[in-house]
């Protein structure tokens, strides 16, 4: 069985890594649709790293080690991140060196490094798009951490691996807890992933951008690891709400090799389902001002608490 | 969880769809989908009575959910927007406090409902004793709806979610009111309804709009 969890360990993080560039570009077709456009090759994403991974890489002179350490360390949390998460199997090696309060670490981790790297060099945009990043994350990590605390209190583990298993493991049950964290974590995840009712990934107009503020001193390799950084922590989140959410297919120790083959192909699927479900919230909902964002994640720690209050209340 | 009946769960689930629709109403902005919120919190709690029916057995729940469907669902949203088209309050937004911390209020409110329901359901034999805490927190979140809001037109809405609320509470406590009482709590709320879609017309004829603080003041020189 040890192969296999290996296995499953090692196909996991390849697969995160190699298919959150299409996830995005996935993303990014079903809003094109949507929006009467033509839409762009599934692959751009990838053609876009490709591009910047072969062009000169230009630093500002101020810049400190920091600066250019920065993408690697964005890039490396968010595989750790990728590793952590069974989004194929429950029986994953490294899980068990953290759980899911340590995983929102990881992210915490990945947004400082990001936050101070645009700080770093200290051009105006970058750093309000720092600010505006922490303000995000501090209003957005309370509400993921009541989502996680939620599903781990239904399952008596803070384990992601455990939590998943528990979930899909016992016979049809409905959950009104889950449902309402559902909807907080929809929330956190738009706001974390610089979606579009907080941020909009596909614009470079100065004054409402977050996200793309910070990455505006980075070139060639070093934006394409903040890129493809930024991918996987969309495709981790899908990965983090699929396995709170939706955690059935994802094989167990009992299901054997048969159990990640059948997973794989599940996984894809889902991805899908939520990557067009994803575009679908983007179009139909406008941009908010910045103000408004605190309301915005206000409402998904709300719903967090209420999801936890109803599980105290109906034990469901 | 996992060893209570399907209907329990689904009437568990229903209850804590009507908890948040009294959210969405406390932070809705726009009148008119506060009252579409309205209409589906009557629908979600229509279904409720139909499954408790089919569940306890008990005929008269069937006749309440069919006054529901009626009254709840399709009558009075038809009035309320028949009445925002009327008096062209589309827009009738204004709240006194800012939407986190009238949500963050909702939040303690909601906990102290859940509080005061243990006891309650403690001594209560129904078995959808549990859902007792929310049918309070519903009822206490339309009143936090109705004390936030300025304008005539929210605070109806508050008035008839709350109505939905007590309903709620009635069911999950003693399988609902006997058939006369709720007979008469329909009529009364329709007949208020009416009433009110009169006073609306009144203020805005006197004081040129909706917002209730002018009727806090005795002498018109004030």
């Amino acid at each position: 069985m040890n192969t296999l969890a290996a296995v499953t360990q090692l196909l996991e993080i390849v697969f995160a890594i190699l298919a959150a560039p299409v996830f995005v570009g996935w993303v990014n077709q079903c809003r094109a649709w949507l929006q009467n456009r033509r839409a762009p090759s599934l692959l751009q994403p990838y053609r876009g790293i490709h591009k910047l991974f072969h062009k000169e890489a230009v630093i500002a002179e101020n810049a400190s080690g920091l600066f250019r350490a920065a993408p690697y360390v964005v890039f490396a949390t968010m595989v750790a991140a990728a590793a952590i998460i069974p989004s194929m199997g429950t029986r994953l090696p490294l899980t068990t060196a953290a759980d899911s309060i340590a995983l929102v670490g990881l992210l915490a981790t990945a947004r400082v490094f990001l936050a101070l790297a645009a700080m770093d060099v200290g051009t105006a945009f970058g750093t309000l798009g720092a600010r505006r990043e922490m303000m995000l994350g501090f209003l957005a990590e309370p509400a993921l951490l009541m989502v996680i605390f939620v599903a781990a209190m239904i399952s008596q583990t803070t384990s992601l691996p455990m939590i998943a298993e528990h979930l899909s493991g016992e016979e049809m049950a409905l959950y009104p807890s889950l449902a309402f964290t559902a909807v907080a974590f929809t929330l956190v995840l738009l706001a974390e992933n610089a979606r579009i009712p907080i941020d909009n990934p596909a614009t470079h107009l100065e004054l409402t951008m977050i996200h793309e503020a910070m990455l505006l001193e980075y070139s060639a390799r070093h934006l394409a690891l903040m890129e493809w950084g930024a991918a996987l922590k969309l495709f981790n989140y899908a990965c983090i709400g699929l396995t709170l959410f939706v955690p059935f297919g994802v094989a167990t120790e009992a299901q054997g090799p048969v159990g990640l083959l059948l997973a794989v192909p599940v996984l894809g699927i889902k991805l899908l389902v939520a990557g067009a479900a994803l575009a679908v919230l983007e179009t139909v909902s406008a941009k908010l001002r910045v103000f408004r964002a605190p309301e915005f994640l206000a409402t998904a720690f709300l719903f967090a608490v209420l999801g936890l209050l109803v599980h105290l209340l109906l034990g469901a | 969880m996992a060893g209570t009946p399907l209907d329990l769960q689904i009437l568990n689930t229903l209850a804590a769809i009507l908890l948040l629709l009294s959210f969405s109403m406390l932070a809705q902005r726009r009148i008119v989908t506060m009252v579409n919120l309205l209409a589906t919190q009557g629908a979600i709690l229509c279904l409720a009575t139909v499954l408790l029916a089919w569940r306890t057995g008990e005929n008269h729940l069937y006749l309440s959910a069919a006054l529901t469907l009626a009254l709840k669902v399709i009558l009075l949203p038809w009035l309320l927007h028949r009445l925002i088209r009327r008096l062209d309050v589309y827009w009738d937004t204004e709240t006194m406090i800012n939407a986190p911390s009238t949500m963050l209020i909702g939040l303690l409110v909601v906990i102290f409902a859940f509080g005061l329901a243990q006891p309650i359901s403690a001594l209560a034999s129904t078995a959808t004793r549990s859902t007792i805490g929310i049918a309070i927190a519903v009822i206490l979140l339309s009143f936090l709806t109705m004390i936030t809001r300025r304008k005539a037109m929210s605070q109806v809405v508050g008035f008839l979610s709350m109505e939905n609320g007590l309903f709620f509470g009635a069911m999950s406590t003693t399988y609902g009111m006997p058939m006369v009482v709720e007979l008469g709590v329909a009529l009364d709320v329709l007949v208020a309804m009416l009433v009110l879609g009169v006073f609306f017309f009144q203020i805005r004829e006197q004081f040129d709009s909706l917002d209730l603080h002018h009727l806090e003041s005795l002498r018109e020189d004030e």
